[in-house]
């Protein structure tokens, strides 16, 4: 286990190297969400959402970070892994002296690692230019805390098995990226939440992306905000329930599905 | 002392397609064993079930004593493992990739020596996606024995390299051999084999056809010589087994230099391809 640790270490660095050294996937899963925070937070600048004088930029910050989370994890993943396999960077590593955990460690710690730093980058964005507020009370940088970690757990473990369906490397972000993207229309992030059909809101409230944007507009939306959710409240009890839910079948699934040798070869 | 390599009537299919059928060699301690065969014969999969990637179907296999199925970490830091990969890593610079990898093995070489050792000392900052193939493959063999292997696993690998670059691998190889390394070597190239294999197995369509030294396999010692030399205008050849015998009965009726002499021995390409020959029409 140690040397798991150990190895695991090294390879979050070596990760995090290939990472942003790779240009489609810095601009894809990192740069992202800042590119489009600027253009949605400068058109919808004075836009209000009808509680107080909430502009849509304040509500597009909250559902850019819960993003955020879903892109350097699951889009990460489902699209890296699956090249990884292809290029046989997963064979090698499987033939290494080294615990398999360490390869995990090592992605789970790249996926936090480049969350973080991009959640500093859109909070700054935010303040300076969207006046955006920080949050004020522990409670909330709490909430703000075991809602990230639920959730870059749960979308991790998904994108590690989701990386057996595509059938190629090559065609991976093509798979992926549309379903991002139909979770984000659904989920709160491009439209209000209460703004949309209730087939589609339930249908959103079925996977995670829905409950990391209402928990992450409980932590930077001022008191009171919550009368614009469709339940009227900020159910973080239920998100935590939700999350947890995915992380452990997330980790079911991966640890039934994963595989290191490219297609074909057993 | 048990072989190195024990593999005894191994099988695989892929669906209908059988790609190793009853195979069965060993492998000494310090030998080098090359394995000969085209494109699809097998070579590949045996290789894979040796380094632990694949099962058999059926039929036994120990590398230093284990099944490389149960293989466990401490087996797999005795291996050194050169896959058919290309592409992976690309991003990270050589020197990087050789460090980086030096950390998975309880006493690997010094990297900056791997890296001397194959011939990349000048590419070591730069990044392995823009390595030339030759170069690429340099790398793969660098992080195959980083380790210190007791067994090398070498999978074409010097598929791209230059002559001058084969014949440094050939001299790397050569040391490790010296040092005690069991090396399993697949490969295209006869003289490669004939350079650094003790023995050559010839495996056509999942069957080992012929194992012996280059030197001897396929009765290469035993077959008969061509001799050719010139009368006049007319090139005239024959075949013979006793060609000592015929030369000197040759030069009684010259007086000088007999013109054109040569005598042929059969290489082991020609040896190789006859093997494969007779397979095929079996």
């Amino acid at each position: 286990m140690n040397r798991a640790i150990t190895l695991g270490r090294r390879r979050i660095v070596l990760e995090l190297r290939q990472f942003f050294r790779d240009r489609e996937s810095a601009l894809f899963n990192f740069m992202l969400p800042m590119i489009l925070l600027v253009i949605f937070g400068s058109v919808f600048a004075n836009q209000e959402i009808g509680f107080g004088d909430i502009t849509f930029a304040q509500y597009f910050l909250a559902g850019m970070i819960a993003s955020g989370i879903l892109y350097t994890s699951f889009q990460n993943l489902a699209i890296a892994i699956p090249m990884e396999r292809d290029d046989s960077t997963l064979k090698r590593l499987a033939g290494l002296p080294m615990p398999k955990a360490a390869c995990f460690i090592g992605k789970a710690g790249m996926v936090f690692v480049a969350y973080v730093a991009q959640v500093i980058i859109l909070l700054i964005v935010g303040v300076l230019f969207f006046g955006i507020n920080l949050p004020s009370t522990a409670d909330r940088w709490f909430t703000f805390a075991w809602v990230s970690v639920l959730g870059l757990l749960s979308c991790t473990l998904l994108g590690i098995a989701f990386s057996v369906v595509p059938r190629q490397g090559k065609g991976a972000s093509a798979i992926v990226a549309p379903i991002v993207l139909v979770l984000q229309f659904t989920s709160g992030v491009f439209f209000v939440f209460n703004d949309l059909p209730t087939w589609m809101q339930n249908f959103a409230s079925i996977f995670p992306l829905k409950w990391l944007t209402q928990t992450m507009r409980y932590v930077f939306l001022p008191d009171g905000a919550e009368v614009i959710e469709v339940a009227g409240e900020w159910q973080l009890g239920l998100s935590a329930l939700v999350l947890t839910a995915w992380t452990i079948g997330g980790l079911v699934l991966a640890l039934l599905v994963f595989r290191w040798a490219p297609r074909g070869e057993r | 002392m048990s072989p190195a390599i024990e593999v005894d009537s191994l099988h695989k299919a892929y669906g209908d397609v059988v790609a190793v059928d009853e195979v069965s060699f060993t492998v000494e301690h310090g030998e080098c064993l090359a394995l000969l065969g085209p494109n699809g014969a097998g070579k590949t999969t045996t290789t894979e079930i040796l380094e632990g990637y694949r099962k058999a179907d059926s039929g036994s296999a120990r590398v230093l004593g284990v099944d490389p199925a149960k293989g466990d970490l401490t087996w797999k830091a005795r291996l050194g493992i050169v896959l058919q990969a290309d592409r992976d890593l690309g991003d990270l610079t050589v020197r990087e990739t050789v460090s980086h990898f030096a950390d998975y093995f309880p006493d690997s070489r010094d990297p900056d020596e791997v890296i001397a050792a194959v011939g990349l000392t000048e590419k070591a900052k730069a990044r392995n996606g823009k390595l030339s193939g030759g170069q690429r493959r340099r790398l793969d063999v660098a992080l195959g024995i980083l380790g210190r292997p007791e067994v090398l696993f070498l999978d074409e690998p010097t598929t791209g390299f230059d002559p001058a670059a084969r014949r440094d691998f050939w001299t790397l190889i050569e040391q490790l051999k010296a040092e005690g390394t069991t090396i399993l070597l697949t490969t295209h190239y006869l003289e490669e084999a004939e350079r650094l294999a003790d023995r050559v197995a010839v495996i056509a369509r999942g069957r080992i056809v012929a194992c012996d030294a280059p030197g001897r396999i396929g009765n290469r010692a035993d077959a008969q010589a061509i001799v050719s030399w010139r009368e006049g205008d007319i090139d005239l050849t024959e075949a013979t087994s006793e060609p000592t015998e015929f030369v000197r009965a040759l030069a009684e009726r010259f007086a000088g230099e007999i013109p054109a002499l040569q005598v042929h021995r059969p290489t082991l390409e020609e040896i190789y391809l006859s093997l494969l020959k007779m397979e095929e029409e079996r």
